[in-house]
């Protein structure tokens, strides 16, 4: 995903698959196998990061979106789950209400005002 | 077995109103929350258990005397394909909620268990993809956003912790500290399992008023402990400064993802659900713990509750 997250462009699987070995040139340059790339476009491909254009032979592979706009829309799930709901997950401060907001408001002026 | 069934009837009534209502509204929670999750699960754990014994040691009466004699009698009755005389349908009724009750129960839990850890392998994935290791720290991950954001994904196998470049920014490495051992404390001690056993006790009984003011109880406490572990590393200011600052910058960040959320619900969460303001209050005021004889009574109330209904029943 890095890797067509940087270049603006669409790619094949078989120029993707160079972009990835280029810089294993230092140490074991593993061969990915083709059949590996495809795979995992593909997966990638159903949950949504991956557009495939199969107008073209080989198919050509682009993000569907930036990086930022799949971590916004992650950051906003977690944000805005409702306790009740976040059954896979353990935020270190739930939503806050707006007493409490009033609250934590107070605190954080006390604060800076005995460090002074 | 009818006097079985009447003990573990008033069991189940008390488990399900007056008790739990006492121990939501009590203030000695907060200073010992560890004995006080110990409690919690002792009431569930008893009320469940009497609720379904009831209902068996009143529809097996009429098969024999003691649970063991009377399940044996009832399955060579339905083999023989008849049920004999003194059978009301009051106890045929009886027998098909126990059974009922009991298998809701148990498959709920089960749904809720494969449902969390198949939220939780698609947030991994979804994680490993967005955001990047943290160099020394193996488990945590760093996510390029804004807001102070740090959440853990509890589980059996691989757990992450994840915390935004914005959180980076905002706190002080002492505070961070705090707020990674909070995330670590809930890991370590595996929280998510009383979490999801019982939000999954709430779902299955959504009719109980008591069990959605039990699930919240028990998320607050399960804070709290977490937040021990971290008063360990740093001192209560701190911590509770963490708080404020994490609280408040994800607020700020809200308004613009409630168009994302399921059915447009508005981020402030209503009072009854405040889970920020007990912990800071906690930390602020320095209360001391349940003494040792309080806690140890607490406790072993919490192991009788557990084991009474079981008792009952093998006794009937």
């Amino acid at each position: 995903m890095d890797v067509l997250w940087d270049t603006e462009q669409a790619l094949t699987a078989t120029e993707l698959r160079d972009r990835l070995i280029e810089p294993r040139h230092d140490a074991s340059p593993k061969p990915l196998a083709a059949t590996t790339i495809l795979t995992v476009l593909s997966r990638l491909e159903a949950k949504g990061f991956v557009s495939r254009d199969r107008g073209t032979r080989p198919h050509l592979y682009t993000c569907v979106t930036t990086r930022a706009e799949h971590t916004a829309q992650l950051m906003h799930q977690v944000l805005g789950s409702v306790p009740d709901r976040d059954e896979a997950l353990a935020r270190f401060i739930g939503n806050v209400t707006s007493q409490e907001a009033d609250t934590l408001r107070e605190l954080l002026g006390s604060v800076t005002a005995t460090k002074r | 077995m009818l006097v079985s069934a009447l003990v573990l009837g008033a069991l189940a009534v008390a488990l399900a109103w007056p008790v739990p209502v006492l121990l939501a509204a009590a203030r000695w929670p907060a200073r010992s929350p560890g004995v006080a999750l110990a409690l919690w699960q002792g009431i569930a754990l008893a009320g469940g258990v009497s609720m379904i014994g009831a209902l068996l040691c009143y529809g097996l009466s009429p098969f024999g005397t003691g649970v063991a004699d009377g399940v044996r009698a009832l399955t060579a009755a339905i083999l023989a394909g008849t049920l004999g005389a003194g059978v009301s349908f009051a106890h045929v009724l009886a027998l098909c909620g126990a059974l009922l009750l009991g298998t809701h129960l148990l498959l709920n839990l089960a749904a809720t268990f494969l449902r969390a850890e198949r939220q939780r392998r698609r947030h991994l994935h979804l994680i490993s993809l967005l955001s990047d290791p943290l160099p020394d720290r193996p488990g945590m991950r760093v996510i390029d956003y804004e807001a102070p954001v740090a959440y853990c994904l509890p589980g059996a196998a691989r757990s992450a912790t994840v915390l935004s470049k914005g959180l980076l920014r905002l706190l002080s490495a002492d505070q961070l500290r705090g707020v990674i051992e909070h995330e670590q404390a809930h890991l370590r001690q595996q929280h998510h399992l009383v979490l999801l056993a019982f939000k999954s006790w709430h779902s299955a009984l959504p009719w109980f008023p008591i069990a959605n003011r039990a699930e919240h109880a028990v998320a607050l406490l399960v804070e709290m402990l977490a937040d021990d572990r971290a008063r360990r590393v740093v001192d209560d200011r701190t911590l509770a400064t963490a708080i404020a600052l994490v609280g408040l910058g994800q607020q700020a960040d809200l308004p613009a993802a409630s168009p994302d959320t399921a059915s447009g619900e508005v981020w402030m969460s209503s009072p009854e659900h405040a889970l920020v303001a007990p912990r800071v209050h906690r930390l602020m005021t320095a209360a001391v713990p349940l003494s040792r004889v309080a806690a140890v009574a607490a406790i072993a109330t919490a192991i009788t509750l557990a084991l009474a209904p079981a008792v009952v029943l093998l006794r009937a």
